[in-house]
């Protein structure tokens, strides 16, 4: 069975994105880029069930920028076998992100896709749930354990109230949360080996789908700030205050 | 407008999360509620109650009863042929049967709205809160999640809704429930609660933890909740972490003990009415968010506050 997992090049999680002033987005001039941090558990996982014998194959593919082929060799590094990099320079929003893994999906033919719950720059958390829909297929969103079992896949989601659990047939949609597992770093060995793996270019013409945009951002600004307020030397006052508050 | 909103339910009780997307909905036009469950005619009739509320559609199936997303949207897909815009509190519910829908109806979800600024125009956070969006669709229909910080609970008493009968849709047969871990907590809930005991990774360990920030907490009536390093650390469980990757709080009160204040914390509760702060670090960035400041070791400080409240 194979395993399709996309990947999205985003800024890295360390750095604080800076509001352009004009308000037209987030500068990432200059600014380090990463995989989604999300999407690299997702890598992990795929990689996991290959190791155990439960995945043959795994094909990593982003949408994105030619520059998102280093987040492809980032997938390949850590396990992946191939690879797929759906190219264009215009932002993709998850409705067409999944048309696109959807027209993928039926080239590759995977029995599981993981991805990631959700990107850290537009925080959607919606592209695996629009895949399932658009393939027909179950999902169990915002895992935190996966165990693939013959024609099924039980996953362990991560709820508000605790933890839930669901079965899927095969074909399934899984995204990961953050308690899945914890991702390894490529060797440089397989940095190198990376390098030969096979990765293919595609635009989203070849698979047909229509990118243009549904949502138009008209602003983008910095958030209300929030003004540091005062110190207090002891318990005493602390408790004082909280008096005032009515609090206690 | 027209809006449908999920309402968020355990099959006897309606969620608190509904009434925020309730307001959000009213902003848009006339609100009509999907009670879909199995068993859940008594959450219906809360929904009923809900003052300014038009209808309530009543889902009642076996196959709805754990609202798995693949037996829900077909559902909420053949409602909305009658309404403009589908709005579901921003839950793991309604994160998980959102966009769902949104792809079958072709449509662009919106993710997390903190405001309504015109019919089709809404702000939402992206960059983890550290920018916020204006977008505007240009889609027929909406589909829309509510961040329920952000908005005001509608009035959970006062309407009279009627309550229609709607067919199910079935079982799709591509998923089930096996079952749940849910937390029973004698505490309030982490995003109803109005004062908020959270604790970082400086508690050491789970017992410190437990040793610590309890006893606080449960002199104040407050809700428990932590920072992702204290819960990767497995001082308590997934459920209690507030930030980014966790819960979305903004009570009257929060008190902030031994947490740093990392941009994904912050973004979990910087909200919050009035931010108390208690770190032996002076330097911490959560000083430059807290409205009250200690600068102590929490070992001492903290049993100190417990006593002298």
């Amino acid at each position: 069975m194979k395993a399709l997992v996309p990947v999205k090049r985003v800024i890295d999680y360390n750095v604080k994105p800076r509001v352009k002033a004009d308000g037209s987005g987030v500068d990432l001039a200059n600014v380090k880029m990463s995989m989604n941090p999300f999407d690299e558990i997702a890598v992990e996982e795929a990689i996991r069930l290959k190791e155990a014998g439960k995945i043959e194959e795994i094909i990593a593919v982003s949408i994105g920028p030619a520059k998102a082929q280093e987040t492809l060799r980032t997938a390949l590094a850590m396990g992946a076998d191939s690879a797929i990099l759906v190219e264009t320079d215009e932002d993709v929003e998850p409705l067409a992100v999944a048309k696109i893994l959807k027209a993928v999906a039926a080239e590759v033919e995977p029995g599981l896709i993981v991805l990631g719950k959700q990107a850290i720059d537009d925080d959607s958390n919606q592209t695996g749930q629009m895949l399932a829909a658009l393939m027909d297929l179950p999902q169990g969103t915002f895992a935190s354990k996966v165990e693939l079992d013959g024609d099924s896949v039980t996953v362990t989601r991560e709820v508000d109230g605790g933890l839930e659990t669901v079965k899927l047939t095969l074909p399934a949609i899984v995204t990961t949360d953050l308690r899945l597992n914890e991702p390894r770093y490529a060797s440089l060995p397989n940095i190198m080996k990376a390098k030969k793996k096979p990765l293919e270019t595609k635009s989203p013409a070849d698979y047909g789908v229509d990118i243009t945009p549904r949502l138009k951002t008209t602003n983008v600004s910095e958030p209300p700030v929030r003004q540091a307020g005062v110190k207090v030397a002891d318990v005493d006052e602390l408790v004082a205050k909280l008096k005032a508050m009515g609090v206690a | 407008m027209k809006t449908l909103v999920w309402v968020e339910h355990d099959n006897s009780n309606m969620a608190d999360a509904t009434l925020a997307a309730v307001s959000a909905a009213s902003k848009l036009g006339e609100v009509h509620l999907l009670v879909a469950g199995s068993g859940c005619r008594a959450v219906a009739e809360q929904a009923a109650a809900v003052a300014g509320v038009g209808k309530v559609h009543l889902a009642d199936d076996a196959a709805f009863a754990n609202a798995l997303a693949e037996n829900v949207a077909p559902l909420v897909v053949g409602l909305m042929a009658d309404h403009d815009a589908f709005v579901a509190p921003a839950t793991t519910t309604g994160k998980n049967i959102a966009p769902r829908v949104a792809a079958l109806l072709d449509v662009m979800q919106i993710s997390d709205i903190l405001s309504v600024e015109g019919e089709k125009t809404f702000t939402r956070p992206i960059y983890a809160g550290n920018a916020i969006a204006t977008v505007e669709s240009t889609d027929a229909k909406l589909v829309i999640t509510v961040r329920g910080t952000a908005f005001d609970k509608a009035e959970a008493t006062g309407g009279s809704a009627a309550i229609e009968d709607v067919a199910s849709t079935g079982d799709a047969g591509k998923s089930s429930f096996v079952g749940a871990e849910i937390a029973e907590s004698e505490r309030p809930e982490l995003t109803s609660a109005k004062i908020i005991v959270s604790g970082g990774r400086a508690l050491k360990d789970a017992e410190t933890f437990e040793a610590t920030i309890m006893p606080l907490a449960d002199k104040l009536g407050a809700g428990v909740g932590a920072s992702r390093a204290a819960v990767d650390a497995g001082y308590v469980p997934n459920d209690y972490q507030v930030g980014q990757t966790g819960k979305i709080v903004a009570p009257e009160v929060y008190i902030a003990i031994g947490i740093s204040g990392a941009i994904q914390h912050l973004a979990g509760m910087k909200d919050s009415k009035t931010i108390i702060a208690i770190n032996k670090d002076e330097d911490a960035p959560i000083f430059q968010v807290a409205d009250i400041g200690l600068v102590a070791d929490l070992y001492k400080a903290v049993p100190e506050l417990t006593e002298k409240l």
